[in-house]
């Protein structure tokens, strides 16, 4: 234990590159504002806004995820780098916060080219939309928005306060089981409240009102495979810079490969839902269902579509299959960043080809907004990583992370 | 069909086993095999195996299944017998997939349970020798081999001195034979050869 470095010293210039690409997003977002802010209600810059804050707040909802899910199913293996993943979750609270003003952006300042259903016209039109209103209505989406991000922060807190409070004090063996305990409860919370949210009803209200016409039941399995993937990427990243700084002593390949396969299965899960979506859709051939594929499939946002699928299910199919390959890090951190660049790319085509449907506006705004979120994702967990220890040193599941092997 | 002769050491304890097969490993006798009542994590790395291929097999299984579906269906929709199912046209991939995929992995499994069998030796009427019944009950057994060098005497004392509590030596055939496990007619003779 003594050759353990504890605390993470942040670089100078790791220091500079988060605080560089928060510069670079928020310089976008000013010219961003510029340039699209007035021009037909600022859709073209709100949906910008709208996709890079609720992609980047489902990521690093994605770590608390993983972590609160494996310590229900009473997992050892991520011990080794669970502080890791505590602190990536630590960035809900900045970037909930982000969305929660763009959201309440959205639906106060009455962006009905975004969401139609903030449209009292068109809900007196339509009576889908008048059946829907109860649901797709500013009271509702306003509460369950604050509802979301306001328990994601509050028991992601909690979940790093419990794992924090043992730092100093070894367990007895009784006193380990009553802490498993304790562990297990708050995780149960949050993964119910996660099975309310992005499991359910938080894509529904965020992403599919876009299409406030269209509905499909996978919409947020899709969603969460989607953000689940990258989520896992981003982990894995941290991961695998923290141990080429010469941290996290007590993570190897084993580790490695274990994260792999998680982006593996979840990749192959993701497709499974994107194509369940797709397929009965396509088959039924109905109108009012295939409209959301219309500008996807045939449309504008053809050549995404496609890549949307290399990127995102051909590349980790061929190139993570192999056992060596996910367990070499340079081939792991060439997919991680790849998959968070497709998955991007997947939410990039779910929010602008609804909103945009006949052009796809893809430009350096949108890429400049990305680098500032990830910056302040950098930023935020190094924060974390730098103010606690590394390795939760007196969990009593520690032993197995080191000892593991697959 | 090669008629060799073996060293049999029997041990009671996995934690024994482990350092035994390391230590009989680095003394340079040649271990035939471990025969253990249950799958035991890292005794293949212990005992110096190599990776197993059976993965590659399946994936070749798997494109296999993938190629044969692709052309069937496309064959029988195309050429064969084109019907017109709601209008769509008679190339049309996306409904093609699920099955696609089932039979890329129905021949992917069939295939490497069929593999694993013959890689094991595995079959109805296939017998091979059994060095300890009780290998499939609640004892580990490890098998050494003697070439004309080795010395009997001394691979004995050397796998008590590690561990085994009960050591024997048999000659046996190390390939199968067409047999039943019920009768006990050996196809081969084993006096002589002690």
């Amino acid at each position: 234990m003594a050759s353990i470095k504890e605390h993470f010293e942040i670089p100078g210039r790791y220091k500079q590159w988060s605080l560089g690409l928060i510069g670079v997003g928020v310089l976008s977002l000013i010219i961003g504002f510029i340039l699209y802010g007035t021009k037909d209600q600022g859709t073209r810059f709100w949906s910008a806004l709208l996709q890079n804050s609720v992609y980047f707040l489902l990521i690093v909802n994605a770590a608390m995820f993983f972590f609160c899910a494996t310590t229900l199913a009473m997992g050892g293996f991520q011990m080794a780098f669970r502080r890791v993943t505590e602190a990536i979750s630590a960035s809900v609270i900045p970037i909930g916060i982000i969305t929660f003003i763009v959201l309440m952006c959205l639906v106060f300042g009455g962006h009905t080219a975004i969401y139609e259903w903030l449209d009292p016209a068109a809900v007196a039109k339509y009576k889908d939309l008048s059946a829907k209103s109860g649901f797709l209505s500013k009271g509702f989406f306003t509460t369950y928005t604050i509802l979301t991000i306001g328990l994601w922060s509050v028991l992601g807190y909690k979940m790093r306060q419990i794992s924090r409070s043992i730092d100093d004090t070894p367990l007895s063996i009784e006193e380990g089981k009553k802490y498993i305990f304790k562990n297990t409860v708050w995780a149960a919370l949050y993964i119910v409240w996660f099975a309310l949210t992005v499991a359910s009803v938080v894509p529904w209200l965020w992403l599919m009102s876009l299409n406030a016409h269209w509905f499909s039941t996978m919409y947020s399995w899709y969603t969460f495979a989607s953000t689940f993937v990258s989520g896992m990427a981003l982990i894995t990243i941290f991961v695998i810079y923290l141990k080429n700084q010469g941290y996290l002593e007590y993570v190897n390949e084993e580790h490695l490969h274990d994260l792999g396969k998680f982006q593996f299965a979840f990749s192959i899960f993701w497709t499974y839902l994107w194509f369940d979506q797709f397929m009965l859709i396509w088959y039924a051939n109905i109108s009012e269902e295939t409209i959301y594929f219309k500008t996807r499939f045939e449309g504008a946002y053809q050549g995404i579509f496609y890549l949307n699928l290399i990127i995102n299910f051909v590349a980790p199919l061929l190139i993570l299959m192999k056992r060596g390959s996910k367990r070499n890090w340079g081939t792991v951190t060439f997919m991680s960043v790849l998959l968070i660049f497709g998955h991007w790319l997947d939410l990039y085509q779910m929010v602008f080809g609804s909103t945009s449907p006949n052009t796809v506006p893809l430009n350096l705004f949108d890429f400049g907004l990305a680098l500032g979120f990830v910056g302040l994702i950098m930023l935020q967990t190094g924060r974390v990583l730098s103010k606690f220890p590394m390795v939760a040193k007196n969990h009593p599941f520690l032993k197995e992370s080191i000892i593991h092997h697959t | 069909m090669a008629v060799k002769k073996f060293v049999v050491g029997v041990f009671t304890d996995e934690k024994v086993l482990f350092p035994a097969v390391k230590k009989v490993r680095s003394a340079g006798y040649k271990i035939h095999d471990v025969y253990t009542p249950m799958p035991i994590h890292g005794l293949d790395h212990a005992m110096g195996l190599r990776e197993t291929s059976l993965h590659t097999a399946g994936f070749i299984y798997g494109i296999t299944g993938t190629t044969t579906a692709l052309s069937c269906i496309g064959w029988i929709f195309n050429s064969d017998w084109p019907l017109n199912f709601g209008g769509k046209s008679h190339f049309d991939l996306p409904a093609w997939i699920p099955i696609t995929f089932e039979l890329t992995v129905l021949f992917s499994a069939v295939g490497m349970v069929l593999t694993f069998c013959y890689l094991c030796q595995l079959a109805p009427f296939v017998r091979k020798h059994h060095f300890n019944l009780r290998a499939t009950d609640d004892q580990f057994t490890m098998v050494i081999e003697c070439t004309e060098k080795t010395n009997e005497a001394e691979v004995s004392s050397f796998l008590q001195s590690v561990g085994a509590v009960n050591i024997n030596t048999q000659v046996a055939e190390t390939g199968w034979w067409l047999g039943r496990y019920d009768t006990d007619k050996l196809p081969y003779n084993t006096q002589g050869l002690n």
